[in-house]
């Protein structure tokens, strides 16, 4: 398998989407040389830095630990125990992803301002970003084979020991994956940090961005931050690993019987109520407030519908040019492993870490000076929303693509099938759902993009989260409540999606590889 | 065995790839991304460009485009545009940032009758760019905690250690930037560096002067550095972040009394002359300066034909500190905000 032959035109697409991805990190890598070693010594090793370091470690740290406990145990909760209303729970448990985290920030500060500092945004920013992990996990779970288990339970171990020994390995990708996924996305936050006043290396670059534009200190503490994420890349790497969690056959064959939560139903679903009553209760509270209470309230119908066309149109031109640019990065490092694979494959990762605005500036920069054409396009935003989003893409796809063993195609050569047909006939309607769970998770993340969006978006092109933001950012807090809304609105179709692709599907062959 | 749960994707997937044939097309058919007449690279407060242009629009027949930021940010946007600039005119909420863009050369001379309004102090020598409206830095003290005779007669004195957390201001804007070029025009690189330090030291940090005045209007702190149209707005509006609070003016021509300028530039660069000179002319007119001066903003308007809400302190009574408006020094500011950690 891996010794099969790599497609050269497959690994041209790969290579050309990782080094699109690799722009914003050769901007700064260019700088700091630029900078010089003497200059970038002065700029670091001050205490400013290690205020910086301090803050982001401690919050990425306590975050990405929250979020992976949340989102494990919501998700066993909801896919593995007799839970009433686990159809329910699931959407209530996805939907806060409708909820962009500085929304939340300003839903919490709005209400209560001592919500501000470390404790502030460890909780907005985990109850944002949890479904990160949960969504992942759900969709292990429910393609894990139950063959496993109940072997499991047959040789005598306890649920919680198969939990342990035999679930939460497979659960691995996912939970990692999610993980991961959360720390970078921590490392890139603005909006939400910025309004609970807990500076990390993002707003200062942000507000370095704000003073200086392009200025060496930014820079600078950029280059910390991308360091921080290699950081993050390697210990993933690491505890990766170059396991295969192959199966065959289209989805689980059956549920697992569901664990009876007995007398622990009722902290059960106290406990859920509580989530969803912070994550997603708050926000909407704090929202319906402002929109029916502020006295700055107005409804300007073509503004806000200027603002829903541009979202949408960006977002589903993202989202879809984002889901093509990973399909050959994860054919690459799921089928045709080595090092060019793997590197291909973490370039894209890079750019998660690196704040919107730096994204953003380094396009502004790279196409002023190699391609001033689509400077001020659409075009250029767009490939912004690729570079910022093809980890999730990736990350989705990849899950996907890990599940659909590539013994079958070997199969399907042997059967006379060219390597075209085999993809379309074989492995795409595989891997279709995580396609589709990409798509949407990155048409989420486009239609809540702040700061990318403000550097490059065409002139006179406001979204809904730019509108929002000039709103709240003046405390106008009625006005900027209908775009929060709306956001909520544009939201909901992708969200939905997502809580279909994995539905438990009813097959019955299954053969763990 | 079903495959029901897969028919959506296999329907969705057309779909999405037809989606991305449908951008291409309604990006610029449907106006939303359509060309303009006039693009202002705006850095005043967006509510009020919202409030105001409607009307040039609706007398020029004019399509203007407003790009909003904040001023250094917009000011070093356009200088590494250069000359592909799709900027016709840009306007500052601090004139630091004008500086930055006519030190790069790249605004065009005004001509005479678009800045004829306004009094010759706030239009550069050069008269690359001109002066529309003014703001004065002010310090807010909770009136539950603090009385008029408990505030220090000069900004400089914040940075004493009797302030040490009891005093808020937000770094990161323009404003306070603008404020601390003036303390630097006039007290020079080594105090404010040692201001700016006493205030790191002391300081509560948040992101801008909304929250500086609610920050000061809860009691969160005793005192804040702002300028004083934020309180007078809320006061407007309906109190709720200033009904605890009072503004404290240093006067004296105190750097802390220090008046900053508005600024409206042309780019050298724009192929839109005409409408960014019309613009500007309707910008400092009378008709503008008494719209803005009636508008939610309440900042002081430079042309002396319009008139304020009579309970904002009246412009004449300011005493503000003698600052060449273009000669205050962004760059220098944010470096010295740098070394202090405060940036």
């Amino acid at each position: 398998m891996t010794g099969r032959r790599t497609p050269p035109l497959l690994l041209a697409a790969g290579a050309a989407v990782a080094l699109l991805a690799l722009v914003p990190l050769a901007y700064v890598g260019t700088y700091v040389v630029v900078i010089g070693p003497v200059d970038l010594w002065h700029l670091v090793a001050r205490p400013r830095i290690a205020e910086l370091l301090r803050n982001t470690i401690t919050l990425a740290a306590a975050c990405m630990a929250a979020t992976a406990v949340l989102g494990v145990a919501l998700a066993f909760l909801v896919e593995r125990t007799d839970l009433p209303g686990r159809r329910y729970w699931h959407g209530l448990l996805v939907a806060p992803l409708a909820v962009p985290a500085f929304v939340n920030g300003y839903a919490w500060v709005s209400l209560d301002r001592s919500v501000h500092g470390f404790a502030g945004a460890f909780g907005v920013v985990t109850l944002s970003y949890y479904p990160l992990v949960y969504l992942p996990v759900v969709a292990m779970l429910r393609r894990l084979d139950p063959a496993l288990e109940e072997s499991a339970w047959s040789l005598g171990h306890s649920r919680v020991r198969t939990f342990r020994s035999v679930v939460l390995p497979q659960l691995r990708p996912a939970l990692l994956g999610g993980a991961l996924l959360v720390g970078l996305h921590l490392l890139a936050e603005f909006g939400a940090l910025s309004l609970l006043r807990f500076p990390t290396f993002t707003t200062a670059i942000y507000d370095q961005y704000g003073s200086t534009f392009n200025g060496a200190a930014a820079t600078a503490m950029a280059g910390v931050l991308v360091l921080l994420c290699l950081v993050l890349l390697l210990a993933d790497l690491r505890l990766r690993g170059d396991r295969r969690y192959a199966r065959v056959g289209r989805g689980a064959a059956r549920s697992v019987v569901p664990l009876s939560l007995g007398s622990w139903r009722a902290p059960a679903l106290g406990a859920l109520v509580v989530v969803v009553v912070l994550a997603l209760g708050v926000p909407a509270y704090s929202l319906v407030k402002w929109l029916v209470v502020g006295t700055s309230t107005q409804f300007p119908v073509d503004d806000l519908t200027r603002a829903l066309v541009a979202t949408v149109v960006l977002a589903l031109a993202g989202a879809v040019v984002t889901t093509l640019a990973a399909v050959p990065v994860v054919w690459l490092a799921v089928r045709h492993r080595g090092w060019a694979s793997t590197l291909i494959e973490r370039s894209t990762y890079v750019a998660n870490a690196l704040p919107g605005i730096v994204v953003g500036l380094a396009l502004v920069v790279a196409s002023l000076r190699l391609v001033p054409a689509v400077y001020q396009t659409a075009t250029l935003l767009v490939a912004a929303y690729a570079i910022l989003f093809l980890p999730r893409a990736v990350v989705t796809v990849r899950a996907g693509l890990e599940q659909a063993p590539a013994v079958l195609d070997d199969v399907a050569h042997s059967l006379g099938v060219g390597p075209l047909a085999t993809a379309r006939r074989v492995t795409l309607p595989l891997i279709a759902p995580s396609l589709g769970a990409g798509a949407a998770l990155v048409f989420l993340a486009i239609s809540t993009e702040l700061t990318a969006t403000l550097m490059l978006s065409p002139i006179g092109t406001r979204t809904l989260a730019t509108e929002f933001w000039a709103a709240s950012s003046e405390l106008r807090y009625g006005a900027a409540a209908p775009y929060a809304l709306l956001l909520v609105l544009v939201s909901i179709p992708a969200t939905v999606l997502l809580m279909r692709t994995d539905g438990p599907a009813a097959q019955t062959q299954e053969v763990p590889a | 065995m079903t495959t029901r749960p897969r028919r959506p994707l296999r329907h969705g997937l057309p779909v999405a790839l037809a989606a991305t044939l449908l951008p291409a097309s309604t990006l610029t058919g449907c106006g939303v991304f359509g060309s303009p007449d006039l693009v202002i690279y705006n850095a005043q407060h967006e509510q009020l460009l919202d409030e105001i242009v409607p009307i040039f629009e609706e007398e020029s027949g004019l399509d203007v485009e407003l790009r909003n930021g904040k001023d250094l940010e917009m000011a070093n946007q356009i200088v590494e545009e250069g000359k592909d600039s799709p900027a016709d005119v840009f306007l500052t909420e601090n004139s630091p940032a004008m500086s930055i863009v006519d030190n790069a050369g790249l605004f065009a001379e005004l001509p005479a009758s678009s800045y004829a309004t306004i009094p010759d102090q706030y239009v550069p020598d050069d008269k690359t760019w001109t002066g529309f409206l003014a703001r004065s830095t002010v310090a807010m003290y909770n009136t539950d905690s603090m009385t008029e005779a408990d505030m220090p007669a000069s900004l400089m004195d914040f940075a004493k250690p009797e302030w040490k957390g009891r005093v808020a201001f937000s770094p990161t804007g323009a404003d306070f930037q603008a404020i601390v070029s003036a303390v630097l025009a006039i007290e020079g690189e080594d105090a404010t560096a040692a201001w700016l330090k006493g205030l790191k030291d002391n300081g509560v940090i948040v992101q801008n002067n909304l929250v500086v005045m609610q920050s000061v209007d809860s009691g969160e702190v005793d005192a804040g550095i702002a300028y004083s149209y934020y309180w007078y707005r809320d006061r407007q509006e309906n109190g709720s972040d200033s009904d605890s609070s009072a503004l404290h003016f240093f006067g004296n021509q105190d750097p802390g009394a220090f008046l900053s300028i508005s600024g409206a530039g042309m780019l050298a660069s724009s192929e839109h002359k005409d409408a960014a000179e019309e613009f500007i002319t309707w910008l400092t007119g009378t008709e503008a300066q008494q719209a803005m001066a009636e508008s939610y903003a309440l900042e002081y308007p430079l042309n002396p034909e319009a008139k304020l809400n009579p309970e904002v302190k009246p412009f004449d009574e300011l005493q503000p500190p003698t600052v060449d408006v273009s000669s205050l020094n962004g760059p220098q500011v944010t470096d010295l905000m740098t070394e202090a950690g405060l940036l």
